[in-house]
């Protein structure tokens, strides 16, 4: 029995593991399910073609070399060395040792370019620390990235050395132990970076070694399973939400914005010659929908998709027209905020069984009118997204809701609508005088 | 040139029992704005002379909404376009060529759902479409050699994909081309989209048409070139704010191209 007992231990650990990991996915899915429904979904080749090129292909990112390709090498790191884990859980679970290594070379190469890729990811963390923390590039500095967003972004750059060096601890130590013939450590597997690691454990004895060996292991898995489940609190998440969030991202061209339906049905009875203008609603009409998003139920549920899987990144304000002429409004904040009052509205379901109403909502209290009327829609945040976000609708959506629900547009705007209303331009010029132009000279 | 352009309507067009190859859709700041409206007549000469058979809708067209749901008035944006449709509709138009992107964007992309399903066309696109068939000839003329950077309008660029219409047609011109920091798909905006025409900026630290203007500056331009006419006030507006208006000038690509010869 005792003899079985790591492997208990290895299935507890991971059934723990996986169990939180799943509650936070439904904390995830119920959430999004809070925005509105999105109607149906098509082009689904097109968004297939999307996920393979964008999220699986990061056509996005080497839009900037540097990081983009650094980006990728962790990327691939990452879903590679995946493999890795899937030998070590079932190792796990049943006690075997490496229990790939019958793969014979090709296992051989595979745990070589395991290596190599712990090795390249190391070096790019690395970089990405120092670009964060010692050149401080300025789309990491902004106010935004104050506090929580920053340490985050650290702590998964120290989550990554961490375990990488674990991984590579464990390669070396299980390499000595197989040079040195110890039993249940055959020999697999090729060592082209731990391999310098060997002098370290050289002078150790077998029972030395298979400690360490063990602790790194462990270490490793555990680790991973912890980082599981941070990424629910983290900018993180977007290793897996990126998948989804582009497959719904928008494929239409960048300059259509949705027509609101409930908009076009009252217009049309407006112009309709035979409609009654007093007739009463017909019955079981329902009362009209709120006209755009004052808070995070009002947006959609691709929206809400949108500000889990944003990463934080700041391509998108580091394009923004507004943003780099010091205006306060920065897309990356308005995904942040839509997230963080998400989170908010979901704590509070979460203590009071269903949403209780708490005096506060994403107008305002998140997002200022002084961001919302900053913005140009010139969809540079839009372009800049490496997972198909899109800042620009929840702008949007919220100038909707102030125009149309509160009558809050800035003075001159209502100006130019009421021009627009009463002389089909925005400027005070009368309609009849609209062909002028062709007899001036 | 005689002192009015010929200049057919669609209620004209009817009532000879005519339809015109393409209509040509002024917008309102062709119509109203000083500066653009010497676009729209530009961008005329040029239909003349490739012998384009083509009308207006004169006074029986009214905005096409996109500042009003830009602004985030949608009620008065649907209103704009089902009555614009409705005339559309009635003259049963085809085929829709406009000299502003915005007025592209939205009749192409936004009308369709409501009604209004045309073959939309940006007046860059169009030229070009003439240029290839060879209905209109464009030769360097007084631009050829001229350092030339082109600004691209989001709505004509990063909304529809459409960064090569102008830039082919500024080549036909034999010009120097020369390309800013941020351009094509990473092109800074003038600072004119969404309604900001029509207010004043919020604080910053700079005027985003500005920050544009010093960039094109940065290429060292003899012209800057625009396809749209809000960028066009945008761009001439930074160039005054920069006292440089005495030696470089913001012209549209059809002007451009009409002036060459002129034509
Ligand atoms: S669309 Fe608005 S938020 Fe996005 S980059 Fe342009 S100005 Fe900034
Ligand atoms: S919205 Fe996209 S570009 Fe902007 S910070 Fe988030 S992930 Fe990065």
């Amino acid at each position: 029995m005792l003899d079985y007992f790591p492997n208990i231990l290895f299935l507890i650990a991971l059934i723990v593991g996986i169990g939180f990991f799943t509650r936070n996915i439904r904390k995830v899915v119920r959430n999004i399910k809070l925005g509105r429904e999105i109607g149906e979904v098509t082009d689904k080749k097109e968004r297939w073609g999307n996920v393979v090129r964008i999220a699986l292909g990061q056509s996005k990112m080497v839009v900037r070399p540097v990081s983009g390709i650094m980006h990728i090498i962790v990327y691939v790191g990452f879903v590679i060395i995946n493999i890795e884990v899937l030998e070590i859980i079932i190792d796990g679970i049943f006690g075997t040792h490496r229990i790939f290594s019958f793969l014979g070379p090709v296992y051989d190469w595979l745990i070589a370019s395991f290596e190599v890729l712990a090795l390249l990811v190391l070096v790019a963390v690395v970089v990405f620390w120092i670009r964060r923390n010692v050149q401080r590039i300025k789309r990491f500095m902004n106010p935004e990235m104050k506090g929580w967003p920053k340490n985050d972004a650290n702590y998964i750059l120290y989550f990554e050395v961490v375990l990488m060096m674990l991984f590579l601890t464990m390669n070396a130590t299980d390499h000595q132990l197989q040079i040195l013939g110890a039993e249940h450590y055959s020999e697999a597997g090729m060592f082209p970076v731990s391999n310098f690691m060997l002098p370290l454990f050289s002078d150790m004895s077998v029972d030395t070694l298979v400690l360490v060996e063990r602790i790194a292991w462990w270490l490793h898995i555990l680790g991973i399973l912890v980082f599981l489940n941070y990424l629910y609190f983290s900018k993180h998440l977007h290793i897996l939400l990126a998948f989804p969030n582009v497959f719904f991202g928008k494929i239409n061209p960048k300059g259509q914005f949705s027509n609101l339906e409930s908009v076009t049905n009252e217009v049309k009875l407006m112009m309709d010659p035979n409609a009654d203008p007093f007739a009463a609603p017909p019955e079981g009409a329902e009362t009209p929908a709120k006209f755009g998003a004052s808070d995070v139920m009002d947006l959609n549920r691709v929206q809400l998709l949108n500000a889990y899987t944003c990463t934080e990144c700041g391509r998108c304000t580091s394009e923004c027209p507004a943003n780099q002429t010091g205006k306060k409004l920065s897309p990356r904040k308005i995904m942040m905020d839509t997230r963080d009052r998400l989170e908010e509205v979901g704590k509070n379901i979460n203590k009071n069984g269903e949403f209780k109403e708490d005096g506060k909502q994403l107008l305002d209290d998140y997002i200022s009118r002084e961001e919302l009327w900053a913005c140009t829609t010139c969809n540079a945040c839009v372009e800049a997204c490496p997972v198909s976000i899109d800042p620009l609708s929840i702008i949007m959506d919220m100038r909707q809701y102030l125009v149309m629900e509160q009558s809050a547009a800035p003075t001159e705007l209502n100006v130019a609508m009421t021009n627009i209303e009463n002389n089909g331009a925005p400027w005070p010029y009368n309609q009849m005088d609209r062909l002028n132009w062709k007899n001036e000279a | 040139m005689s002192e009015s352009i010929q200049v057919p309507t669609m209620a004209e067009y009817m009532a000879q029992g005519k339809q015109p190859e393409v209509l040509f859709w002024v917008g309102c700041a062709g119509s109203f704005d000083d500066r653009a409206k010497k676009i729209t007549k530009a961008f005329v000469k040029l239909l003349h002379n490739a012998g384009v058979d083509f009308a207006v809708l004169g006074t029986e067209e009214s905005c096409s909404g996109d500042p009003a749901k830009r602004a985030g008035n949608e009620f008065l944006f649907q209103m704009q376009a089902m009555m614009n449709i409705q005339v559309l509709n009635g003259y049963e138009i085809k085929k829709i060529v406009t000299a502003c992107p915005h007025c592209f964007n939205t009749l192409k992309n936004e009308y369709p759902e409501l009604g209004g399903n045309y073959d939309v066309v940006h007046h860059t696109q169009f030229l070009r479409d003439l240029l290839n068939e060879g209905r209109l000839k464009v030769e360097g003329g007084k631009f050829k050699g001229k350092r030339i950077t082109f600004h691209d309008p989001c709505y004509l660029g990063r909304a529809n994909n459409e960064y090569e219409a102008p830039r082919e047609l500024l080549r036909k011109l034999e010009v120097e081309l020369v390309e800013m920091k941020r351009c094509k798909s990473r092109g800074l905006c003038c600072g004119a989209g969404g309604a900001q025409m029509f207010k004043e900026p919020e604080k910053g630290d700079k005027d985003v048409n500005i920050e544009r203007t010093e960039e094109a500056l940065e290429t060292k331009p003899d012209m800057i070139a625009a396809g749209c006419p809000f960028c066009n006030t945008m761009m001439t507006d930074g160039i005054k704010a920069k006292e440089k208006e005495e030696e470089i000038s913001v012209m549209d690509v059809a002007e451009m191209i009409a002036n060459a010869e002129d034509l």
